[in-house]
């Protein structure tokens, strides 16, 4: 439905360029495009190396420590016993938490938003509100959180408060790209499906989830990878820094072989494992903070690159 | 039956179209649909053409604040698929559409034409097979991709991709079958090909073209309908649009003298 409207009138004031002219044009355009790409290129170099000189730094720092009893030990008092086995247990189960609660929530507003919401005042007030969400300071969730899951909800300083908590923090990024996801989605496909007879929800089932399912996925993975690396929050609904014990297994030896005490057990996350580490005056216990600063960077490195090469993988298949 | 006695399988009776913003694009417009038989409509851009196709499979209920007022009536059972008591899903499954471009689903070549089929709840593998080959036949894809139906739609020519979706529309054995612009993105021969589907297709039901060609109106269509800013202009049997219409407005614009 693009039809463009010629005014025949101002044509006829340009007048036609010679050859030697034109080229003379081409050739500035296209030295346009190269100082484009070159400031982008140097950009992306420095930023690649800022990030490439602070891992290699922490990984050399922490090399010593950089072992298999570093995950299997508890905090210790001594610098050479200590490892990170409370934390990275804890950062685990809290990802488990968030994951659970953040996960279905932000797929199914993003998808209430984009396909099944009316558009009227109310919901533009809830996307402004979803939107805006996104870039509120961490520590605000870590305080509305205190109130509500701590104070109100008497959920105490447990491994589920901070699940909830980073699920919070969350949300907005799962709600935002699978909206992204769907919107995608041209809209010939979607009428090409209702044409046949297809219902609301099998469009929804067997085509915008489907088609969308790499962007979600892409937009969970980066959230998680976001949550894993929150700090402030945390801190603010009562991590403790020092533990040495493992909240009770999820799973035992007697039915229903599945127990849930867990959710309620004290904890500590990786990068509370490195700030508290920091914070001692011996060096011994840096070189230990440079080493779980290496894991947590691994770790979201890999979760970064999961999520592309999924996307990727997933794209391959879908193409418009 | 009697041969010559025509059937009418759906008729559009005094149809206004709103879109939400307002715009009146259908006037009063009336058109039978024969059965087996082509109706071409031909028209300016912007006259209201696609408007007017996709009243009948009741395409723009998918969008909010669209309003019809009028009839289109379906038989043998005079249903009135604009009337609000009506279901758009049980008339979609009645009346199947191709679109101006090919649109399969990222999904194979076999999951698109038995689409329709699994909405349909069709569950036995073996029926939606029979249905998925009879379909392809019938859209003259079959030789080129049975040995490939686990492929992706989207590996296949354009032109391969616009039968795909005809068979996708097919496999349903929809009683109406609604073409919007089916070759404009193709290329003669591809166009060709689908042409002649088209005109073999009528054996089994009854086709509602839009076509900005209008060889091709000529060439496939046994009436030809002239719409021109949502009007209904003129309707006729092709031959009589094409060699002796009766309104000058139809004339001028088959002869290109047209605006
Ligand atoms: N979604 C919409 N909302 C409002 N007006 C629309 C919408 N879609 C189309 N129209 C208007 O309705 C009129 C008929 O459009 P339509 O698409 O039916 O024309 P057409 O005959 O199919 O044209 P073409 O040959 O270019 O496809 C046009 O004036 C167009 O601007
Ligand atoms: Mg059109």
């Amino acid at each position: 439905m693009m039809k463009e409207n010629m005014s025949n009138s101002e044509e006829s004031l340009i007048k036609p360029k010679t050859l030697e002219e034109v080229r003379a044009m081409i050739k500035s355009h296209k030295r346009n495009d190269f100082i484009f790409s070159s400031i982008g290129l140097l950009t992306i170099i420095f930023a690649l190396l800022t990030l490439l000189i602070l891992f290699v730094d922490l990984v050399m720092d922490g090399y010593p420590k950089l072992n298999y009893e570093f995950f299997t030990d508890f905090p210790s008092r001594r610098a050479a016993h200590a490892g990170i086995l409370s934390a990275w247990v804890g950062s685990s189960l809290i990802m488990l938490v968030t994951f659970v609660t953040a996960v279905p929530m932000g797929v199914a507003t993003g998808v209430y938003l984009e396909e099944y919401a009316p558009k009227n005042w109310f919901t533009d007030i809830i996307e402004i509100n979803v939107t805006n969400l996104a870039g509120v300071p961490s520590i605000i969730y870590g305080l509305l959180a205190l109130g509500l899951f701590v104070y109100t909800f008497h959920l105490g300083q447990t491994i589920v408060t901070a699940g909830l908590t980073l699920g919070l923090l969350m949300l907005p990024i799962v709600i935002v790209s699978t909206r992204e996801a769907i919107r995608s989605i041209p809209v010939a496909i979607r009428e090409a499906a209702y044409a046949v007879g297809a219902t609301k929800w099998q469009v929804m089932l067997h085509h915008v989830i489907q088609y969308s399912f790499g962007g979600i996925l892409t937009g969970i993975i980066i959230g998680m990878a976001r949550a894993l690396g929150e700090t402030a929050p945390i801190i603010t609904v009562g991590a403790l820094t020092f533990i040495a014990f493992l909240p009770p297994a999820p799973l035992t030896s007697v039915p229903p072989f599945i127990s849930f005490e867990w959710l309620q057990s004290g904890f500590t996350v990786l990068p509370i494992q490195m700030f508290s580490w920091l914070s001692r005056p011996e060096h011994a216990f840096h070189i230990n903070a440079a080493a779980a600063g290496a894991v947590i960077i691994m770790l979201t490195l890999l979760m970064n690159g999961t999520a592309i090469w999924l996307r990727y993988r997933i794209r391959k298949n879908i193409k418009w | 039956m009697a041969q010559n006695k025509l059937d009418i399988k759906a008729e559009a009776k005094n149809l206004n179209f709103f879109y939400a913003d307002g715009t009146k694009a259908l006037k009063n417009v009336s058109l039978p649909v024969y059965e087996n038989k082509i109706t071409a409509l031909i028209g300016p851009s912007g006259c209201g053409k696609s408007t007017f196709l996709r009243c009948f499979n009741r395409m723009h209920d998918l969008y909010p604040g669209n309003r019809y007022d009028g009839q289109i009536l379906l038989h043998p059972d005079n249903t009135n698929v604009l009337a609000k008591g009506v279901d758009p899903i049980e008339v979609r499954m009645r009346i199947s559409m191709v679109f101006q471009k090919p649109n399969p689903f990222p999904k194979s070549i076999y999951e698109n034409v038995a689409y329709g089929l699994r909405v349909r709840g069709e569950r036995s593998k073996s029926a939606v097979d029979d249905k998925v080959e009879e379909a392809l036949k019938g859209a003259s894809l079959w030789n080129e991709v049975k040995n490939r139906l686990q492929d992706l739609a989207f590996n296949l020519s354009g032109g391969q991709q616009q039968r795909l979706c005809i068979a996708r529309a097919l496999a349903t054995d929809p009683e109406i079958m609604l073409f919007d612009e089916p070759t404009s993105a193709l290329d003669p021969i591809a166009t060709v090909n689908i042409e002649e589907l088209m005109s073999g297709l009528k054996n089994k039901l009854s086709i509602l073209v839009v076509t900005h060609n209008m060889q091709q109106a000529a060439r496939i269509s046994d009436y030809t309908a002239y719409m021109y800013l949502g009007e209904m202009i003129e309707f006729d049997a092709t031959d009589k649009i094409f060699t002796n219409p009766s309104k000058k407005e139809t004339e001028d614009y088959i002869t290109g003298k047209f605006g």
